[in-house]
C-alpha cells in the first residue's frame, strides 16, 4: 500500500511511516547539498537564521541539471545523503523531519532520527528524468552562486520514495537485503 | 616514400564532443534498457521489479524529451585515439575536447559538476570543464573518440588493491565482490562493475574505467576472464543487495574485465563502479 504524505512533516505523519513503506509526498521541500551544508552549519556556529523555516522541514539532497525551455526544472535524483551525516544531527536538532537521499546513514545519523522523531526517506537514484516530473515549482532561496548546488525550495506533488530509516530504528535496507543475501 | 597526412580541423573534434556529451547522457541504448527488461523478468523482489520498471520508465523519458537520464551528468571523461597520420589544424586537440564539454554541457542543459580546486576553494568551473582526458596515438589516419560522462555516487564507491600474485583469482574475486559489498545502496544499484587486472598503480585503474565503456554485458575474449565475469555476476546478485539497496536479486547487471601485463610482483586489481545508466557513446572521424 502506498502511503499519501505532506509536507510540512508533523510527529503524527513521521510516527506512521515504517521502514519498506512505499510513498507519494506532496508540498514544499528544499533542496541542498555538500556545499549548502556546509553554509548552513557556518550560519548556526554564529547563532544566524537558516535561509528557510527547518521546523518540519524535508531537505532533499540534489543538484537538479539546469531546466531546459519550458521546463519547471531539469532532471532531479537523489545524490548519496551519507556525505551530509556529518550536517543532519544538528538540523534535526533544530526540528528538521524529513531528508530525502539515496544510500546508508551513519549510525549517528539514524539515533537521531529515532531521538527527534524524523525520516529518511529514499528516491529512485539515476532516474533524475522522471523524478523531475514531479516537480510541479521551483524557486531558488539562497546560495545562487553555488550553482547546481544551491538552496531551492520544490513544490512536488506524488513524489515517489521510499522510507528507509523510521523514527523506530528500521534500516529497509538492511532488512531487505538479509531477506535476499544467500552468501 | 611519399607520406599522406590527414588534416583534420580541430573544430571537428569540438563538434563531436559536444554530440556525444548530450548524446551519451540522453539517449541510453536499446541494448541496455532491454537488459534491465530481462533483469526486471528474473527479480525475486516485488519492490525490486517495482523499482526497475520505474528505471526503464526514467530512461525512455528521457529519450523522448532529450534530457539526462540523471541529474549528475558526471564529468566528462573523454577516450581519444589519435591515429598517427592525422594532423590537426586550427587549434590544439585538448582546447577543442574542452570546447566541445563546454557546450555539450551548455547546449545540453546538463549539469556542471567539476570544481576547480579540489580541497580550499571548491569553486565551481561553471562549464564542466575541464574534461577527464585519456589520449592514445594509435596507427591510421583516425580519430576515434569516446565520451563517458561519470558521476560523483559511483565513483566514490570504487576502489583499488595492490594484491600479491599469491592471492591469485579467488582473491581477486574476494576483492571484487566485497567493494561491492560495501557499496551497498550508494552507487545506484542495478550496477555495472568494470574490474581492471594488472598492469601498475595508475594502469590498472584506467582499465577498469575503460571496462565500463564496454557494451553492457559483452564478455572479454579471454575464455577464462569472460568465465570470471560471470562468476563474479552470480555472486555479487547472492549479496542480495538489490535495486536500489532494498533487497532483491538484481545488484549488477554486468561485470567487464580489462587486463594487461604486470610486474612479476604484483598483481594490482581496480574496481570502477557505474550505475544502471552507465553512459559512454562512441564515434569516429
Amino acid at each position: 500500500m502506498v502511503k499519501k504524505v505532506v509536507t510540512p512533516l508533523t510527529n503524527e505523519t513521521v510516527a506512521d511511516l515504517k521502514a519498506g513503506d512505499s510513498v507519494l509526498l506532496t508540498g514544499y521541500i528544499y533542496t541542498a547539498r555538500d556545499a549548502a551544508h556546509k553554509r548552513m552549519m557556518a550560519l548556526l556556529d554564529e547563532g544566524k537564521k537558516l535561509p528557510f523555516d527547518v521546523n518540519g522541514a524535508t531537505v532533499f539532497y540534489v543538484g537538479p541539471a539546469p531546466a531546459k525551455p519550458g521546463h519547471v526544472i531539469g532532471s532531479a535524483g537523489p545524490t548519496t545523503s551519507g556525505r551530509m551525516d556529518t550536517y543532519a544531527p544538528r538540523l534535526m536538532e533544530k526540528g528538521l523531519k524529513g531528508m530525502i537521499g539515496k544510500g546508508k546513514r551513519s549510525q549517528d545519523v539514524k539515533d537521531a532520527i529515532v531521538k527527534n522523531k524524523a525520516v529518511y526517506f529514499a528516491a529512485l537514484g539515476g532516474a533524475g528524468a522522471l523524478g523531475a516530473k514531479c516537480i510541479k515549482s521551483a524557486r531558488p532561496v539562497a546560495y545562487e552562486d553555488l550553482g547546481p548546488e544551491a538552496i531551492v525550495e520544490l513544490f512536488v506533488e506524488d513524489f515517489p520514495l521510499i522510507v528507509v530509516n523510521d523514527m523506530y530504528g528500521h534500516d529497509a535496507y538492511v532488512e531487505g537485503r538479509a531477506k535476499y543475501e544467500v552468501r | 616514400m611519399e607520406h599522406k597526412v590527414r588534416q583534420i580541423d580541430a573544430s571537428l573534434v569540438t563538434d563531436e564532443i559536444e554530440r556525444l556529451c548530450i548524446s551519451a547522457n540522453c539517449n541510453l541504448p536499446e541494448h541496455n534498457l532491454k537488459m534491465i527488461e530481462d533483469a526486471m523478468a528474473k527479480e525475486k523482489s516485488p519492490l525490486g521489479r517495482q523499482i526497475l520498471e520505474n528505471l526503464l520508465k526514467n530512461h525512455r523519458i528521457a529519450r523522448e524529451e532529450q534530457v539526462p537520464a540523471c541529474q549528475d551528468t558526471g564529468l566528462a571523461v573523454v577516450f581519444i585515439e589519435v591515429g598517427q597520420e592525422v594532423h590537426i589544424i586550427n587549434g590544439s586537440l585538448e582546447d577543442a575536447i574542452n570546447e566541445g564539454v563546454r557546450r555539450g554541457y551548455k547546449n545540453g542543459y546538463l549539469r556542471k559538476s567539476a570544481v576547480f580546486d579540489p580541497v580550499f576553494d571548491r569553486k565551481n568551473s561553471d562549464d564542466n570543464t575541464p574534461a577527464i582526458i585519456h589520449t592514445r596515438i594509435v596507427d591510421g589516419d583516425r580519430i576515434a573518440i569516446t565520451v563517458a560522462p561519470k558521476g560523483g555516487g559511483a565513483e566514490n564507491m570504487s576502489a583499488l588493491a595492490m594484491l600479491t600474485p599469491a592471492a591469485g583469482a579467488e582473491g581477486i574475486k574476494r576483492f571484487v565482490v566485497d567493494t561491492v559489498s560495501k557499496a551497498g545502496p550508494n552507487p545506484c544499484p542495478p550496477i555495472v562493475v568494470g574490474v581492471g587486472i594488472g598492469g601498475t598503480f595508475d594502469k590498472v585503474t584506467l582499465l577498469a574505467k575503460k571496462a565500463l565503456t564496454r557494451t553492457m554485458g559483452s564478455h572479454n575474449p579471454d575464455p577464462r576472464y569472460a568465465a570470471m565475469e560471470d562468476e563474479l555476476l552470480e555472486e555479487i546478485n547472492e549479496l542480495g543487495i538489490g535495486p536500489q539497496g532494498f533487497g532483491g536479486t538484481t545488484t549488477a547487471l554486468a561485470v567487464h574485465i580489462e587486463t594487461y601485463a604486470c610486474h612479476i610482483a604484483s598483481m594490482p586489481v581496480a574496481v570502477n563502479i557505474n550505475c544502471h545508466v552507465c553512459p559512454h557513446e562512441s564515434s569516429v572521424i
